[in-house]
């Protein structure tokens, strides 16, 4: 985990071989000094801490939704209004997504700014393109007068798939900042640290996304 | 340009708003008037608007918790004497404005005055207890405390343009929905608990953390002094409670503002999921206040017994256990929402069961005043004054949780008195003892202790004078939240309150007394050897006030209390070797997102939409602006540190 441990004195920033050695016994070994270690361990731990509360922020939406999903009154029910092809491909581009964020990661901790940059690009084309589809979807209930005032059952549709979009969203203005950093700092350490929590960011909404699919979208079409 | 705010919005439409109005105001621009008057926006600025020091942090919270305890008690002091003179014949309050103080009041002293006094102890306690230079995150420590006073702010300022919610603090739908309260008294409401929430969320997230990885080497979990443990059960319960207040309150804004059918009556909405979401996180709320109360009189007790806690572990676990339990107890407060006689019963037992733990805590704080060598101090009378009157409030708690009881109380003054019983001796005289205790730390010299004993006085007798009779009302059969009170066989103890409620008011005048003598003779009061009260835990190894590092060496931990085992054994703490001391570079940038919440929210209260995208564009550049930052901090110069050491070895009894 330390400089110990692949030979490298405290303070000195890996490079190259050396660093691509490292990386491999540790993924987090990129980032340096006992100091910013704990600074790093902190700030992870923090942004853990912050995605058990966030968790139950969805779990509640998951719960509210559950409770008003017969509430349908006189609006238009799940199975006439859900699509499925559109989730699986909503599901196919997110889940890609964090395959390639995965990849941003290993490039950045091995020190390659330009596959870094080249991943973080194309994650953000497919978290693009979810958003994309996701707000077609919205357009078309829109058009159909299925917006969330239609129905309990469609405002807690709305909260929950809509809070989902824009944790989505913050995790692309994330995603750009952290382009911008590439740029201007390069794989720093406290780059590579923000891009680690980040990651974790995107990641936690792929499994949230996974909860929408299981809960909303296939029982809604199965109804 | 200005949305819905008109001339209209403001106070010159009742004699009472507008006097209310004006205190605001003038309090506020007598403050600003003080301030130039004695040139002090330089010292402001440098020492506290920008500073990332806990401590500082920590007193700003408390002179928030203060003001806004000053103002839910003036609400307070209107309830008591608009019902008194309405069962006499004419109240002074029209019943709409009789319902805007009760709300206000609620929502002022849980979430304004209980919240903020909680953060600002921790705040300044916790990285001391734990042998820390500061929190874990400092940065976002003050984010926490600017959002909270922004949040106050949109309270405060409900009373001058606008009104507040009329919808009592817990603002249930259908009545806080837009069809019936279609002004902007809610929507402050939702603004200010949505901001605050996030506020309380990032504070719990911070002493988490703190806690896990701030504590001095060798304080293993079971040698983390009671208070400590009581913070992080606390701040727990934050994590896990918080999001059910964020989304109750959002989604309640949503079917306001969007006309959307979470909690609507019709079109498939549903009224109880609110309650629900409320108390999930309602319930848990009093206990993340009454825990740190819980550890500051352990704190207290402990010291001025001259013995170790009683019952260290099994301290630990009750902590524990109703850290888990209170969150399985919330539909107590809605027994009558007609769930199965199954569901309540579950529920009412799980309430019974919570006074368990809570009853070993009271055990325990009285073994260890037996046989110790206990010293009257004034956080001593405030400690005993809860034992007795909490054991009371507790009891009729667990009335409460009996189904068929809560029936007939519900919703009457009985209700009333339970809580106001734990939550004033519980918590709040648990603040105060803190506030009372740790004083000289904070300051270097101590609080006048005649004050002191006024105070407490007047607050015991005035608490009980004003919500004993409120049990014997609820069972006559009084209603809570009665405007107007036409049975004249209620008035002779509608009167004994009012006479308690003065009598508290003359409590809250002597604290101010206080503080104003101690600060005047703070000559003859200097805490000289930073242990005035022979402490137990590592806050009073360092000097008071303490310096901006607070430990020049950080101190090892070898057992519980191992501060005062090594005054005991006569012998030092040991310190780890010194080294260069690092501290956060102070910032503006946490009060320009505090007061960005405020504008925000005021925006979206009055649909000024353009300040709304402003205030919201402003909050997002700061924080992307930060994201830039890669060191925050400055290394402080070692001769200031040699100095701190200096200092505290040069002190009677050379502890460091």
């Amino acid at each position: 985990m330390t400089g110990a441990t692949t030979g490298a004195k405290p303070g000195a920033t890996l490079r190259g071989a050396e660093l691509r050695a490292a990386v491999a016994e540790n993924p987090m070994a990129g980032l340096g000094t006992a100091t910013s270690h704990r600074v790093h361990s902190e700030r992870a731990l923090g942004f853990w801490v912050y995605l058990m509360s966030d968790a139950i922020i969805f779990a509640v939406l998951f719960s509210n939704y559950g409770v008003l999903t017969f509430g349908v009154a006189d609006g238009p029910t799940a199975h006439e209004l859900f699509s499925l092809s559109r989730a699986a491909q909503e599901t196919a581009l997110l889940l890609l997504s964090s395959l390639t964020f995965g990849l941003v990661s290993y490039s950045a901790l091995s020190g390659q700014k330009g596959r870094a940059m080249f991943w973080l690009i194309v994650t953000m084309v497919l978290g693009a393109g979810f958003l994309a589809l996701e707000l077609s979807e919205f357009r078309e209930m829109f058009a159909r007068g299925a917006g969330p005032q239609a129905s309990g059952f469609l405002s807690g549709f709305f909260a929950l798939v809509g809070t989902h979009g824009l944790h989505v969203a913050v995790g692309m203005i994330m995603m750009a900042v952290m382009g911008v950093q590439f740029v201007v700092k390069g794989l720093t350490e406290p780059v590579l640290s923000r891009l680690y929590r980040v990651g974790l960011f995107w990641h936690f909404l792929d499994l949230v996304w996974i909860g929408i699919f299981s809960f909303v979208y296939l029982p809604g079409v199965l109804s | 340009m200005l949305g819905r705010l008109t001339y209209d919005s403001l106070p010159f439409y009742s004699i009472i708003a507008f006097g209310g109005a004006a205190i605001t105001v003038g309090a506020g621009l007598a403050v600003i008037g003080l301030i130039t008057w004695f040139r002090l926006w330089g010292w402001l600025w440098k020492n506290y608007l920008t500073t990332l020091d806990h401590k500082r942090i920590g007193i700003m919270y408390i002179v928030v918790a203060l003001v806004m305890l000053v103002r839910g008690f003036i609400d307070a002091l209107m309830m008591r004497g608009q019902q008194m003179a309405s069962a006499s014949g004419h109240g002074f309050l029209e019943g709409d404005h009789f319902q805007q103080v009760f709300s206000a009041h609620g929502t002022i002293m849980i979430f304004f005055m209980a919240t903020p006094f909680m953060a600002g102890l921790v705040n300044f306690v916790l990285p001391l207890q734990l042998g820390a230079r500061d929190v874990a995150f400092p940065f976002m420590n003050a984010l926490s405390f600017w959002l909270t006073a922004g949040a106050a702010g949109l309270v405060l300022i409900s009373l001058v343009i606008g009104v507040f919610s009329t919808a009592g603090w817990v603002g249930y739908p259908p009545y806080s929905g837009v069809e019936r309260n279609p002004g902007v008294g809610v929507d402050y409401w939702v603004w200010a608990l949505f901001i605050s929430g996030f506020a309380t969320t990032m504070t719990g997230i911070n002493f988490v953390v703190t806690i896990l990885k701030h504590r001095a080497p060798g304080m293993a979990y079971m040698r983390m002094p009671i208070f400590v443990w009581t913070v992080l059960c606390s701040s727990l319960i934050i994590l896990i409670a918080f999001p059910a207040l964020t989304v109750a309150v959002a989604l309640l804004g949503l079917d306001r503002l969007f006309l959307t059918h979470f909690f609507t009556a019709d079109h498939g909405g549903n009224l109880m999921n609110f309650t629900n979401l409320f108390w999930m996180w309602g319930h848990p709320e009093v206990y993340l206040l009454v825990l740190p109360a819980f550890g500051v009189f352990s704190e207290v007790v402990a010291t001025f017994s001259g013995k170790k806690i009683y019952g260290y572990s099994a301290m630990v676990k009750a902590t524990v256990i109703i850290m888990f339990v209170s969150m399985l107890v919330w539909l107590h407060h809605f027994f009558t929402m007609g769930a199965s006689a199954t569901v309540n019963a579950v529920f009412g037992i799980a309430t019974m069961i919570i006074g368990v733990p809570t009853g070993l805590k009271i055990f325990n704080w009285m073994f260890t005043m037996y046989r110790g060598r206990v010293r009257f101090h004034v956080s001593m009378y405030w400690t005993l004054g809860f034992m007795v009157l909490f054991v009371i409030g507790g009891a009729t708690g667990v009335m409460h949780a009996i189904v068929p009881v809560d029936y007939n109380t519900h919703n009457t003054a009985f209700l009333v008195a339970h809580f106001h019983n734990m939550l004033v001796p519980g918590v709040l005289f648990g603040y105060v003892a803190g506030y009372m205790y740790w004083f000289p730390k904070a300051f270097g010299f101590t609080l006048n202790q005649k004050w002191g004993i006024r105070a407490f006085w007047g607050w015991a007798i005035g608490f009980t004078l004003a919500f004993m009779p409120l049990y014997a009302l609820g069972l006559m059969g009084l209603p809570r939240r009665t405007a107007n009170i036409y049975d004249p066989s209620f008035l002779p103890l509608l009167i004994v309150a009012f006479i308690g409620a003065l009598c508290v008011l003359f409590g809250i005048v002597a604290l101010l007394v206080q503080l104003y003598v101690s600060v005047r003779d703070r000559a003859q009061n200097r805490d000289l050897t930073g242990d005035p009260w022979d402490g137990r835990s590592l806050e009073w190894s360092i000097p008071s006030p303490p310096p901006a590092f607070n430990f020049a060496r950080i101190p090892i931990v070898d057992q519980l209390d191992a501060f005062a085992e090594a005054k005991r054994a006569g012998r030092k703490l040991q310190y780890e070797p010194a080294g260069p001391v690092d501290l956060p570079v102070p910032t503006i940038v946490p009060m320009v997102m505090g007061v960005s919440a405020f504008l925000l929210g005021f925006a979206a209260i009055w649909y000024m939409w353009w300040l709304f995208v402003l205030s919201f564009l402003v909050m997002l550049g700061a924080m992307i602006g930060r994201s830039f930052v890669d060191h925050n901090e400055f290394r402080v110069p070692q001769r200031e540190v040699e100095a701190g050491l200096r200092t505290a070895a040069g002190r009677a009894g050379g502890v460091q």
